[in-house]
């Protein structure tokens, strides 16, 4: 079997078995204790059209695409 | 003169980085836009205006790139990009196998985002012109929060469709057409770091060539000891890439940010790179950024710097971003931001980066030398990437 087919196969497995470890465990971030996560200085790619680009950069002259990431919030509590 | 004509045939070879860059253009504006790393909340109503410019390689490539974003009732957000890359190259592959050229490639898109509750669900849709290339890209995307909040689910799916033209013979038109599926879990660890997953399948199906590309092949015939025949590329590329990072704050107001993706494609091509960077805001009004990144890929199965004849294997490549080689950069970013209260303007900030990339080709050969074939030192480049743009929030 080619290496990159078994990858699915991998992430489904460490998928399940993290989300059934949250069964039963509270949040133990609450939402008042978030303000760090909630400045702008953590987040990924903070300034989307910056990022846009360098991501066009990398992948002109990179073989590898794909899971570049995301940008924007980095908590849910603005 | 039969030489000639095949490199004339062969034409840049860096066109074909532009190639990959068309094929896979649209990607990073969609996801970058719609799978925001945590939070079911929209984006903030902002609006960018960016100078770019690429210069390494004998290539120069600058232009402007605006972004417009607008939300409409808390629930919906709306944002348009446009991008421009003027592109003016005389890069080892011109200057060895072919003449240099100008061209201008003209990039829109547009993307809508809907919030309910701590569901977040995007559509976007762009579209990429030039002379000889045209691509559009259909792309959707989900974001869940759940968990207090602590956990995101994102997933999504893009469809692309590329025609691929041929300067100078009007007649020329092959498809290419490409789905990509993707995945992502981030997770708050503590209150001040967090973690994401991503993954990506992309598949490629059609004429995944440049029709301008050469390889070259041992030739004693000929004074310098090779010619070169066009390059081909099989018709369908599958690839996976898996990516995780992570981000502390660290308590005097700073962030330390990591990442690593490792990648395989179904042309025998392993890739991996990893990143540090560190965000630091110095006073009231200033941000700095300092970051260095990695990257490193092994060769195709059919890339070959010199094959032994003609026609010597069912697939042959020759494309330096073919070949196995590895870079390194490292990215500085100064950041001036402040509060306003001027109309409807709430802030404003004016950012300028820096990143200065190293390229090193470990078989991959420069030929613009006066070497015996096949003893060519091995080729290397520095480039430096520059953005300034302004940025305000209302």
């Amino acid at each position: 079997m080619p290496k990159s087919s078994r990858w699915p196969r991998y992430l489904l497995l460490s998928l399940t078995l993290g989300l059934s470890a949250c069964a039963g465990i509270e949040p133990w971030v609450k939402p008042y204790e978030r303000q760090n996560l909630a400045d702008p200085i953590t987040f990924f790619g903070r300034d989307p059209v910056s990022d846009n680009y360098m991501h066009h950069v990398r992948q002109a002259r990179e073989m590898a695409r794909g899971a570049e990431g995301g940008a924007g919030g980095g908590c849910g509590c603005n | 003169m039969a030489l000639k004509a095949e490199l004339e045939a062969a034409v840049v070879v860096t066109k074909k980085a532009f190639a990959f860059a068309k094929a896979v253009i649209l990607l990073p504006i969609l996801l970058v836009n719609s799978t925001p790393l945590s939070a079911a909340v929209l984006p903030e109503d902002r609006a960018d205006a960016l100078y770019h410019r690429f210069d390494g390689g004998g290539v120069v490539i600058d232009g402007p790139s605006i972004l417009v974003r607008k939300s409409i009732k808390d629930t919906v957000s709306i944002s348009a990009n446009y991008y421009v890359d003027n592109v003016s190259s005389a890069s080892i592959d011109v200057v060895t196998t072919a003449s240099a050229y100008t061209e201008q490639r003209i990039e829109k898109s547009v993307s809508v985002e809907y919030l309910r509750d701590k569901t977040i669900l995007s559509v976007n849709y762009g579209q990429s012109d030039e002379t000889d290339y045209n691509a559009r890209t259909a792309s959707f995307n989900f974001s869940q929060d759940f968990f207090g909040d602590l956990t995101t689910i994102t997933a999504g799916y893009s469809q692309g469709w590329d025609v691929v033209g041929k300067r100078n013979e009007p007649d020329f038109a092959k498809d290419a057409s490409r789905k990509q599926y993707r995945f992502g879990l981030s997770q708050i660890i503590t209150k001040n770091s967090l973690i994401g997953l991503s993954w990506e399948t992309i598949t490629d199906e059609g004429f995944l060539n440049n029709p301008y590309r050469s390889v070259r092949y041992l030739d004693p015939s000929t004074p310098i000891g090779y010619s070169f025949q066009p390059e081909l590329y099989p018709e369908t590329r599958t690839s996976d890439a898996l990516a995780i990072r992570g981000m502390y704050y660290l308590p005097y107001r700073a962030a330390l940010k990591a990442e690593t993706r490792v990648f395989s494609d179904t042309w025998g091509i392993e890739a991996k790179n990893w990143e540090i960077a560190y965000t630091h805001p110095v006073g009231e009004h200033w941000i700095f950024d300092l970051k260095f990144r990695h990257y490193e890929q092994t060769q195709a199965d059919f890339f070959s710097d010199l094959f032994s004849r003609q026609d010597a294997q069912n697939f042959l490549a020759r494309d330096k971003e073919m070949s196995q080689f590895n870079n390194d950069s490292v990215g500085i970013e100064f950041a001036y931001e402040r509060e306003l209260n001027w109309g409807p303007i709430d802030k404003f900030s004016i950012s300028l980066a820096l990143d200065f990339i190293e390229f090193d080709y470990e078989n991959f050969r420069d030929i613009r030398g006066t070497e015996v074939v096949g003893t060519e030192p091995f080729y290397n480049y520095n480039a430096t990437v520059t953005r300034f743009f302004f940025s305000l929030w209302y």
